[in-house]
């Protein structure tokens, strides 16, 4: 366990003492969710309607951009070749690198999101359901992603290539957290039932992605 | 604990880079794979690593526990040295000391490979010498019986080339088992030499 949660640490520490892939995800959120009330018009009803689905689809693009460095690196520098030969299984890195990546990533973007729903006329009330949604629901992104970085890990400008691979595992988050934010509102009884889907997906996402990245990056190592 | 190959083949790309190779290593001795470019001695080491499957053929270790996998009783210092360039030298080597589960000293680590006054300037400032000093730091950082070395003494000047012969000389003495690519001449103690030849076979 100490060795899972030094890898942990490293990552998170690496993450804050580079400082330039956060910099970049929040940059590109801020940008993507400022130019789009511009884009649509003075009409708040309609920014206010659509601010949650807004939130997350640009919560997942910038998540895309990092995504892509998440074993780039490690591989880059022979790292990945001493972290197979650790005491820990190769599943165990990923989950690790996974977790530090949703530590480095996703709270921050989770943190910022708020302060953007002000900008688009977010209804009060649903600032707590929009970050417990965010909460729930992001651990998927980081998890799943590590499947398409793990695919990626070789291939030059995997960029574009990682996020088709992604995007169509990201549906299920995007749908019910969307969906769970707007039945909070409309204080809907399918609320709990959204909720509870997205958690679903997040948990089977932490379960069923390390062994796939694994098998993945065991191929990409040969 | 003893080294066995028996038969080994290993396949890249559906050509036979290495075929029905066999060969032992006893405790405390070192074997040096030696050969033109290509021939294959860093896919051996590989192999060795459990970082490429055998096509054929088994290795393992006598002795060892078998519930252990030979990755996790070898160290292995490849061509890249595992250095994260952001992070300083001393940070480096915790964390591989930790990672790997070692209880050697950082410390005594780095002074042994003459890093010590290096300890707190990130590894990206370091020469490809000193960098190839702390990637072989490694060694003592945790205690492992079988030694993967490619091209150890690549970058190393004189002074570290002998501080490298005096650890491998320590762990040969201690029990342990070196298997090292390289071009030159190490001068290590129970040495032996296994010439590998680039295979020309496809299958």
């Amino acid at each position: 366990m100490s060795a899972f949660s030094e890898l942990v640490r490293r990552d998170v520490w690496i993450a804050w003492k580079e400082g330039g892939t956060l910099g970049v995800a929040l940059g590109f959120y801020l940008v993507v969710v400022v130019l789009l009330p511009l884009a649509l018009g003075p009409d708040l009803n309609l920014i206010a309607r659509i601010a949650p689905a807004v939130l997350w689809v640009a919560f997942l693009l910038s998540a895309l951009l990092s995504l892509g460095r998440l074993f780039e690196a490690d591989f880059e520098d022979g790292s990945l070749d001493v972290l197979a030969t650790g005491t820990l299984p190769l599943e165990a890195v990923v989950a690790g690198k996974a977790l530090a990546h949703w530590l480095t990533t996703a709270l921050p973007l989770i943190a910022l999101a708020p302060l953007l729903g002000l900008l688009l006329n977010l209804r009060p009330d649903a600032y707590g359901v929009l970050v417990a949604t965010m909460l729930a629901g992001t651990p998927a992104v980081s998890f799943l992603g590590a499947i398409g970085a793990a695919l990626t890990v070789r291939t030059r400008r995997g960029g574009l290539l990682i996020g088709l691979l992604l995007l169509p595992l990201f549906v299920p988050t995007l749908i019910f957290g969307i969906e769970a934010i707007g039945a909070a509102l409309s204080d809907a009884d399918s609320f709990a039932a959204s909720f509870l889907l997205l958690l679903a997906v997040s948990l089977a996402a932490m379960v069923l992605a390390p062994p796939a990245a694994a098998g993945a990056l065991r191929f990409q190592l040969q | 604990m003893k080294l066995i190959v028996d038969k080994l083949s290993v396949l890249r790309d559906s050509r036979a880079v290495l075929a029905d190779l066999s060969f032992t290593v006893e405790p405390g001795s070192s074997l040096l794979l030696v050969g033109p470019n290509g021939a294959g001695k860093t896919t051996l080491l590989r192999t060795l690593a459990g970082l490429l499957p055998a096509s054929a053929g088994r290795l393992w270790l006598q002795g060892g526990r078998s519930e252990q996998s030979l990755g996790e009783l070898c160290h292995y210092v490849g061509h890249l040295n595992a250095i994260k360039s952001t992070l300083t030298v001393e940070e480096n080597a915790r964390f591989w000391q930790r990672y790997l589960g070692g209880a050697g000293s950082v410390d005594a680590a780095l002074a042994r490979f003459g890093l010590a006054g290096l300890k707190d300037i990130p590894a990206a400032y370091l020469s490809a010498g000193q960098k190839r000093r702390l990637a072989l730091a490694r060694l003592l950082l945790a205690r492992r019986p079988l030694w993967l070395l490619d091209e150890p003494a690549a970058a190393l000047d004189h002074d570290a080339q002998a501080a490298l012969t005096a650890v491998v000389t320590a762990g040969l003495a201690a029990g342990g088992l070196v298997v090292a690519a390289t071009h030159q001449p190490l001068g290590w103690p129970n040495e032996r030499t296994l010439r590998l030849q680039p295979a020309t076979r496809d299958l």
